[in-house]
C-alpha cells in the first residue's frame, strides 16, 4: 500500500462496548450496528493521527497472527466499508481533531 | 431478534445499566399544571459532579443517556455537560420545552450529534398550551424552537401529554407534527408527584376519552394488533416465575439533580446517592435495587392470575406510588380496561370494594 491512510471516528455516532460487542448508533436515523472484532479495533484506534499501517502492526497482526501486507489490505478495505456507512472518516492525511468527538 | 433486542438481552444477562435518565435540574421556566416535580433547587449537582458522574456511567456501560429536567436549558453549563457526554460516546437524547432554543443553540445541538430532542407540546391551540404551561407565549416559542432544531437537521419529537384540558386536541397536534415533519408521541397518563402527592392524578381524562385514544390505530403503530387484541389470559405459571415486570433497575435507572438514584423516573424508591457512593457500587450492591430486581410477575398480587397477563402494561413505579411495588397499578388496569373493555382482576376487586361505600354515601 503506497498511500498512508488515516482514520477518524465520526462525530455523529454513539458507541459502547456491551459485553464483548461494540455497538454503534447513528444519531441521524437511530440505526444500530454491532461491529466485529477487527472493526472494533479500527474504531478504537481511529484517532485521526495514527496511520492505518501502524494500527495494523500494533493491534491487528499480533491479535490475528497474520502477515502485515495481507492485514493492511484487509483493514483498508474494512475501513473504507465503515466509511461508506458513515462510521469512520478515511483520509490520506492526518485529520484536524480540534473539534472532533474523540 | 433485532440488534436492539439482542443488545438489551446481553445487557440484562451481564447486569449492565444500558439506559439512564439524568435530570440536571428541577427548575423550570414553565409551571405545567400536571407536573410531578417541585421546582425549587435543593442543592443540584455541580458541573464537576455531573462530569464525574458521566465518567462513571460510561465506565459502567451506559449507552443511552436521556438528559432531562425540569428545563435543561435553565442550566448555563448545559452545553459543557452535553459536550462531555458526547465525548464519552453516549447516545444522547434531550427532553425540553424548547422555549429557550433559538437558532444558535439548535445549530450547536446538531453539531454535537444528539440522537433526538423531545419537546413537550400540549395543543395546536396557543391559548390551551399556554394555559397548561402557565407561561404566556410559550406555544409560540416552543414551535419556533422545534423549527430551529428541525431546520438544523436534528430529529425532533413532539411529546403530547394528554389530560382533561387537552385530550380532544391530540388529532390536531398530530397533524401539526406531521405538517412540520416532526415525530409525534402521545402519553395519556398523568402520574402522581414524586413526593407521592396524588392531587394531579385528578387531571386525567375520563374513561370514555381514554378508550377513544387507546383505540386510535394511528397512535399505536405496529403495536396496534398486540394492544387491541382480546386479553391474552393469565401468564403461565412457569413463565410468571421468570418474567420481570420491566427494565427499571435491571438495565435502566434514573439519577436526580441531587444525585439520588432510583430504578426509574416514575419509580421514586431511592436506592442510593452518588454523592455518598460510587455509581457502580449502588448499581451492583444497593439492597433496595436488589429488592426491586427480585420481583417476578408471579409475585404481583392479583396480576399473575389476571386475564390481561402478558398484554398488561403495568408500571411498577405507579404500583409503588399506589402503595406497593408488588401490587397492581390501577392506572394501568384502567388502561387495559379502556383497550379491551374487560376489567382486570384488581380493577374488579377495587370496584367491589368501592360499591358498598357508594351505597353508604347515597
Amino acid at each position: 500500500m503506497s498511500t498512508a491512510l488515516y482514520l477518524l471516528r465520526s462525530s455523529n455516532v454513539a458507541a459502547r462496548k456491551i459485553g464483548d460487542e461494540l455497538m454503534i448508533m447513528f444519531a441521524q436515523d437511530s440505526s444500530l450496528f454491532s461491529l466485529n472484532e477487527t472493526a472494533a479495533i479500527l474504531w478504537n484506534a481511529a484517532d485521526g493521527s495514527t496511520p492505518l499501517a501502524d494500527i495494523v502492526a500494533r493491534d491487528i497482526c499480533p491479535a490475528f497472527d497474520i502477515d502485515a501486507e495481507t492485514a493492511l489490505r484487509d483493514a483498508a478495505e474494512l475501513a473504507h466499508g465503515l466509511a461508506e456507512r458513515g462510521i469512520l472518516q478515511v483520509g490520506n492525511q492526518p485529520f484536524d481533531t480540534g473539534s472532533a468527538t474523540t | 431478534m433485532s440488534v436492539m433486542q439482542d443488545m438489551g438481552a446481553r445487557a440484562m444477562a451481564l447486569g449492565i445499566p444500558l439506559s439512564v435518565q439524568l435530570d440536571l435540574t428541577y427548575r423550570c421556566n414553565e409551571r405545567c399544571v400536571h407536573c410531578y416535580l417541585d421546582h425549587e433547587d435543593h442543592g443540584e449537582m455541580t458541573t464537576a459532579e455531573i462530569m464525574g458522574l458521566l465518567d462513571q456511567l460510561a465506565a459502567a456501560g451506559v449507552f443511552f443517556l436521556n438528559v432531562s429536567g425540569g428545563e435543561i436549558f435553565m442550566r448555563p453549563d448545559l452545553f459543557t455537560i452535553i459536550e462531555h457526554a458526547r465525548k464519552l460516546q453516549f447516545s444522547v437524547k434531550l427532553k425540553t420545552n424548547g422555549v429557550m432554543i433559538r437558532e444558535k443553540k439548535a445549530q450547536r445541538i446538531a453539531e454535537l450529534g444528539i440522537e433526538a430532542v423531545q419537546i413537550s407540546l400540549y395543543s395546536h391551540d396557543a391559548a390551551t398550551h399556554d394555559e397548561i404551561t402557565k407561561l404566556p407565549g410559550s406555544f409560540k416559542r416552543t414551535i419556533e424552537g422545534a423549527q430551529f432544531l428541525r431546520d438544523a437537521g436534528v430529529k425532533v419529537i413532539f411529546a403530547n401529554v394528554l389530560m382533561s384540558q387537552n385530550a380532544d386536541h391530540y388529532k390536531q397536534v398530530q397533524a401539526l407534527a406531521h405538517d412540520m415533519g416532526i415525530r409525534y408521541e402521545v402519553d395519556a397518563t398523568i402520574t402522581p408527584m414524586m413526593d407521592g402527592d396524588r392531587g394531579i392524578v385528578a387531571l386525567n381524562m375520563d374513561a370514555g376519552r381514554l378508550a377513544g385514544i387507546m383505540h386510535d390505530t394511528s397512535l399505536l403503530g405496529d403495536q396496534a394488533e398486540r394492544l387491541l387484541s382480546p386479553p391474552s389470559g393469565p401468564t403461565p405459571l412457569d413463565e410468571a416465575y421468570e418474567t420481570l415486570p420491566c427494565s427499571a433497575g435491571h438495565t435502566a435507572c434514573y439519577v436526580s439533580p441531587y444525585g439520588d438514584v432510583f430504578p426509574c423516573v416514575q419509580f421514586p424508591y431511592k436506592v442510593g446517592n452518588i454523592r455518598e457512593q460510587a455509581f457502580i457500587d449502588i448499581w451492583n450492591d444497593s439492597p433496595q435495587l436488589n429488592d426491586v430486581r427480585s420481583i417476578r410477575v408471579s409475585d404481583l398480587q392479583g396480576c399473575s392470575s389476571c386475564v390481561h397477563g402478558s398484554s398488561c402494561t403495568r408500571c411498577p413505579g405507579l404500583a409503588y406510588l399506589e402503595g406497593n411495588m408488588r401490587g397492581p397499578s390501577i392506572q394501568d388496569c384502567e388502561k387495559s380496561y379502556a383497550r379491551t373493555g374487560v376489567a382486570s382482576y384488581n380493577l374488579q376487586k377495587k370496584q367491589r370494594r368501592s360499591i358498598p361505600l357508594a351505597v353508604m354515601a347515597d
